[in-house]
């Protein structure tokens, strides 16, 4: 019972979030434990970027809590949560422009990370050349095409030190030869030891990452296991495909 | 000679513009917030360091010490319940609300002291009117060099400050994306009350300058703003060496168009000001800025 609890790195209970009469999230329970790396598929609208958001503190749930490695961090500002190792890219990513993408990485290694100095400076370095932007630091961000963005968004969430990294769709918008060299670098960083929740869209791409996955269809999570087992789910199929004739 | 003499004075003078547009400069370009009550705050702090020499004989430049930490206090206080909250609005409601927040200041200060004109001139010794003698003709004021090198100390210090600490780059990242600095461990909210801070800690400076080259009321803060304006949008919002410039092309414009006829002096400057202006809306990039900061935040 212990070991359980102290494996457990994120643990949402009973989450629900409505924007004024549209309800996105009906009592969600979604927890992730350390080293896992879950899949969360499902149809348009079905709340999984609404979940992340709320997991993240950008959204407060309309009732429920979010514990992260055993504390209540419903409260926290998502600057906090950041702090102490919750990570979350953007499905659009959002680079600074203006700023470089060594500037942007290092913003993050600082104030996110927590280090000061040369510190951050490596941990900077480090994200870019996880993420093979090492010879694109000093360009602006705002030049950059998508898969770069995609890898910068990535780059700037691992620079903060995450012990779980949330992504969203970031395979979204790239062909398949570009979201197959994003999968490597995710396969690197599951290796590593990061925990990982994945939103996505293409799910063969997810399917060569996630150990778990998770199916949301109108704010609820519909089925939760091994993939396999998920894919072949009559309510994840009829969730997708919609219900039979008649 | 005395064409020599126009052009150099003005340069002078631009330094002063500068000075007065930084921190304007700053909250244009880098928060993207209009403060129309900062020429008011200047002439506040002008008020603050009148009331330290008159009543305590505290010099201004000793005054300084205390008026700018003040200022800078007041600035975030600003930030947390009155920029923050309009800036939400869109980019318009901040105009409002600052517009709303200097006839709120000036009228304050009304009521305290009265129509009369104070200058801060008679408590800084032979400062505010030492010169050195170049040649015959040109002489350069000790306290038109000294606001110039203030001012070039000041755009110069920020503008490195936002470049190359790690304080700075988050102000920058703040101001672009205040919704996503919180995704790298960043308060955008305690970002910006520290950016207001230093904004108006830097108006403190240019109040005390205002105070100590001429002579102010409880309404100067409105001609002191559009010089500022003026200045900051010759130069380019966004960058604070380009305020230098925008103010010293001000300053040199009206200090060449006095030198034609009494009035040239305003004309000349804003002249220059709509000339800087339509060539940036047409030409420069202030045209897509401005189009983008419209339709920034379109929820």
């Amino acid at each position: 019972m212990a070991n359980e609890t102290e494996a457990l790195l994120l643990d949402a209970r009973g989450l629900h979030k409505r924007f004024n009469a549209l309800v996105v999230l009906s009592g969600v329970d979604f927890s992730v434990h350390a080293n896992e790396t879950v899949g969360v598929v499902g149809p348009n609208g079905a709340g999984k970027t609404t979940l992340l958001s709320v997991l993240v503190g950008a959204h407060a749930p309309t009732a429920g809590e979010v514990r992260f490695r055993g504390a209540d961090v419903t409260a926290l500002p998502t600057a906090e949560r950041c702090r102490q190792g919750l990570a979350r890219t953007h499905q659009i990513p959002r680079p600074f422009s203006g700023m470089t993408v060594f500037e942007n990485v290092l913003t993050a290694a600082f104030h996110g990370g927590g280090q000061g100095g040369d510190a951050a400076y490596a941990q900077a370095a480090q994200a870019l050349a996880t993420t093979g932007m090492t010879s694109l630091a000093n360009r602006r961000a705002e030049t950059l095409g998508l898969i770069d963005r995609k890898r910068l968004e990535l780059a700037r969430a691992l620079a903060t030190g995450p012990s779980l990294l949330l992504l969203d769709e970031i395979g979204g918008g790239l062909t398949d030869a570009e979201a197959s060299e994003l999968v490597d670098v995710i396969l690197d960083l599951k290796r590593g030891g990061l925990a990982i929740v994945w939103i996505e869209h293409i799910v063969h791409v997810l399917l060569r990452v996630a150990e778990r996955l998770v199916c949301m269809d109108a704010g609820r999570i519909i089925a939760d296991g091994a993939p396999a087992s998920v894919m072949s789910d009559p309510a994840v199929i009829e969730a997708y495909l919609g219900g039979g004739p008649g | 000679m005395i064409l020599l003499n126009q052009i150099i004075q003005g340069v002078l003078l631009g330094g002063y513009y500068a000075l007065i547009a930084c921190g304007l400069s700053f909250m244009f370009g880098v928060m993207r917030i209009i403060n129309l009550a900062h020429g008011s705050l200047a002439v506040l702090s002008a008020y603050a360091l009148y009331v330290l020499a008159d009543s305590y004989g505290v010099s201004p430049f000793l005054g300084l010490v205390v008026v700018v930490p003040a200022m800078a206090l007041i600035g975030a206080g600003l930030q947390r319940t009155v920029l923050e909250r309009s800036a939400r609005g869109g980019l318009l409601v901040p105009v409002l609300s600052t517009f709303g927040l200097s006839i709120v200041i000036d009228n304050l200060l009304f009521e305290k002291f009265g129509a009369d004109t104070r200058s801060l001139a008679p408590y800084i010794g032979d400062l505010s009117y030492d010169s050195w003698a170049i040649t015959d003709d040109i002489a350069i004021g000790k306290l038109a060099a000294l606001t110039m090198a203030t001012a070039i100390v000041l755009l110069g210090g920020i503008q490195l400050f936002l470049n190359r600490t790690p304080l700075g780059r988050m102000i920058r990242a703040t101001a672009e994306d205040p919704d996503t600095v919180g995704l790298v461990g960043v308060s955008a909210e305690r970002v910006n009350a520290i950016a207001a801070g230093l904004a108006i800690a830097t108006v403190a400076i240019s109040g005390a300058f205002l105070a100590m080259r001429a002579t102010f009321n409880p309404y100067a803060g409105a001609l002191q703003l559009i010089f500022a304006f003026e200045a900051t949008v010759i130069g380019g919002a966004g960058s604070l060496w380009g305020t230098l410039f925008g103010g010293i092309v001000l300053g040199v414009a009206q200090s060449l168009g006095a030198s034609v006829s009494p009035q040239g002096f305003f004309i000349a400057g804003h002249l220059a000001f709509l000339a800087a202006l339509f060539f940036r809306l047409f030409f420069g990039d202030l045209g897509l800025n401005l189009r983008r900061v419209l339709v920034r935040r379109p929820q």
